[in-house]
């Protein structure tokens, strides 16, 4: 027979403040555990939401067209043909937020003092913007003003490398589709910074209808770059694209694009919970010493409970009642000291310091901590679940004793 | 019809290479609504067929059988229902839970037995009056004198009505008036409800209140005899 909950509730809260100095100690324990379970897996979801943004943006898109031999071969002999009506039914349906189709050819840039390789980029400055591109992020001049127009808009770090500066003109050098040498001067109209040095560095943004006029190829484009919903979820998006286009297109996810930065996502589910768990053991001989300590304390009280005709396994119940109890308490105070800490930090966290290492990673130099539900459900499920297996032991251990014996201890 | 039936009881203890009988070949048959008491030195086996009646301490050998069960052969979550329902303890030294009031020690058993907290309340404040605590239901063992905390596991003992119970040494920190009141409630529940009381005592005082005397020593009984009771 066992006690009603309530009643087991009263005497597991009073034998928790026994001797309250452990208890205390304990539950500061479970609280900094639970804290560092949540704010720093929220940390490195931050960090891998910004690589994977960073990357996304980079792409740009969370779904693209291409010829299908263009990623093997990226230039503008590769290049499709204007989008065809089954495509612009998906392109305009609800799955896509922004899409645009952009010219992207390997090119050669050239001030009068230097040269290097560059990511030609003639894009529409609007379906740019739509797909990620903040113009904000132009800190010298302006962006483009539309497809037509004719200045160039580069990197902060290549127009370093260049020795050149805003409002002074390059050259642009590239092949044709008789790949025939295809140049033009461009005036730099503008200056962007990008949270990586290595972006800043090799693409450079100019006019759609000046590149496709100087490639010679009409109003092909090398890609369609689509924005769906989620970055998570581009599955159902992609499927759709793929059954409007023909045959001889391919169409891939930012998942297909870039393998690094999915698998990373994928990886980081299991780390988080293999972060948690790793964690938690450390925590548990914490509590598995308090349980213990707080039983052999009381052996003449369980040989009195078992006595008076409470049966094994209402020990075993009233010793998880109280781990519960203080599991619970070291929950609460856990999840709002982390919660707090990622509010109070909801603007980021400064790493510049480290910032060469964290482009190393395609991180920026500040980090964002996101928490996210099913993080924050795992790690009090994670606590719960695996404090009442760790409780299991001392518990048993309470039910064992026969009643004739812890009576006659002293 | 026997309450208890103990036959061929034994139990010994290794200590060194001596071998100290506990008990040693006991045979018991005691009625239903018996008030005995159980006499001896101290180290004569009292405490121990205390013990294995009500089924705290296994045996070497022997059977027990309490209203026609054998206790000896019941597992463990038998046994404790059997002590939570049939068998009321009082034990040597007081026994209560420290955290727990005196009213929350008596009403303990209840509370196991799925008591409600009305019937509870109304039993422990009657119980607690007749044992003379009234006014200190509250308080905490570590509040109550040694004959307080005696009178609280008396309570708790007997509020629940058991069909037997087991007392060692009930009376061992009362003084004589607390002592003929304890006795007073024990003989009047022996009389109205047929309780079977097993008391264990060294006090001459509560030996006269015995109809039966049984007299132990080094693990066996030397002495069973009836008393006249007044």
């Amino acid at each position: 027979m066992a006690m009603p909950v309530r009643a087991m509730s009263v005497l597991a809260w009073r034998n928790l403040w026994r001797n309250y100095r452990r208890t205390l100690i304990m539950l500061l324990a479970i609280t900094v555990g639970v804290w560092a379970m949540i704010f720093m897996t929220a940390l490195l979801r931050g960090m891998v939401d910004n690589m994977v943004r960073t990357g996304i943006s980079v792409l740009p898109g969370h779904v693209q067209i291409h010829a299908m031999e263009y990623r093997d071969d990226p230039s503008v002999t590769h290049s499709l043909p204007a989008a065809s009506k089954a495509i612009l039914e998906v392109l305009n349906g609800e799955q896509v937020t922004a899409w645009a189709g952009r010219v992207k050819v390997p090119a050669m840039i050239s001030s009068e003092q230097d040269n290097r390789g560059i990511t030609l980029l003639g894009i529409d400055p609007g379906g740019e913007m739509a797909l990620g591109f903040d113009s904000a992020d132009v800190i010298e001049g302006r962006f483009l003003d539309g497809p037509d127009d004719r200045g160039i808009v580069i990197g902060k770090k290549l127009m370093q490398r260049l020795e050149t500066r805003l409002g002074k003109r390059v050259v642009v050098m590239s092949q044709d589709p008789e790949n025939a040498i295809a140049d033009r001067g461009f005036r730099v109209v503008g200056v962007y910074e990008a949270d990586l040095e290595s972006r800043e560095e090799s693409f450079v943004y100019a006019g759609r209808d000046v590149i496709q006029g100087m490639l010679g190829m009409g109003s092909d484009v090398s890609e369609l770059a689509i924005l769906g919903h989620d970055y998570r979820t581009p599955d159902s998006l992609t499927l759709s694209i793929r059954d409007a286009v023909p045959a001889d297109q391919e169409v891939l996810s930012w998942l297909e694009l870039d393998p690094y930065l999915s698998t990373m996502m994928r990886v980081m589910d299991g780390f988080v919970l293999v972060w948690m768990v790793v964690i938690f053991l450390a925590l548990s001989f914490g509590l598995v010493n308090t349980l213990m300590m707080a039983i052999f304390e009381r052996v003449r009280e369980i040989g009195l409970m078992r006595a008076l005709g409470m049966r094994p396994s209402a020990i075993v119940y009233q010793i998880l009642v109280e781990s519960l109890m203080l599991l619970a308490l070291g929950l609460l105070a856990g999840n709002v000291l982390a919660i707090s800490t990622i509010l109070w930090l909801k603007d980021g966290i400064d790493v510049s310091a480290i910032s060469e290492g964290m482009e190393m990673m395609g991180a920026a130099s500040v980090m964002y901590p996101v928490m996210e539900w099913p993080d924050l459900v795992l790690a009090n499920a994670v606590v719960i679940g695996l404090g009442i297996i760790t409780s299991l032991l001392p518990a048993w251990r309470a039910a064992q004793y026969r009643p004739v014996e812890a009576l006659s201890s002293t | 019809m026997s309450a208890i039936n103990c036959n061929d009881l034994c139990k010994y203890y290794q200590q060194g290479d001596a071998v100290i009988k506990g008990l040693d070949h006991v045979s018991l048959e005691i009625e239903e609504g018996s008030f005995i008491c159980l006499s001896g030195p101290s180290g004569s086996g009292k405490t121990t067929l205390l013990n294995a009646i009500g089924g705290l301490d296994s045996l070497d050998s022997g059977e027990i059988s309490i209203n026609g069960e054998r206790v000896d052969l019941l597992g463990k979550a038998a046994l404790s229902d059997l002590r939570l329902h049939s068998i009321g303890f009082v034990f040597q030294a007081y026994n209560l839970i420290p955290v727990l009031s005196a009213r929350e020690n008596v009403e303990f058993v209840m509370q196991v037995q799925g008591v409600s907290a009305a019937e509870r309340k109304v039993r422990s404040s009657k119980i607690l009056q007749e044992v003379g605590l009234e006014g200190m239901e509250d308080r905490r063992p570590a509040q109550l004198s040694g004959g307080q905390q005696q009178r609280v596991a008396v309570a708790r003992a007997i509020v629940s009505q058991p069909k037997l119970v087991l007392a060692d040494e009930p009376t061992a920190n009362l003084d004589s008036k607390s002592m003929e009141r304890l006795m007073t409630i024990f003989r009047e529940l022996n009389r109205t409800h047929k309780v079977t009381f097993l008391i264990a005592t060294h006090d001459q005082r509560v030996m006269e209140w015995a109809e039966r005397r049984i007299s132990m020593e080094d693990g066996r009984v030397i002495a069973d005899e009836l008393q006249n009771v007044a």
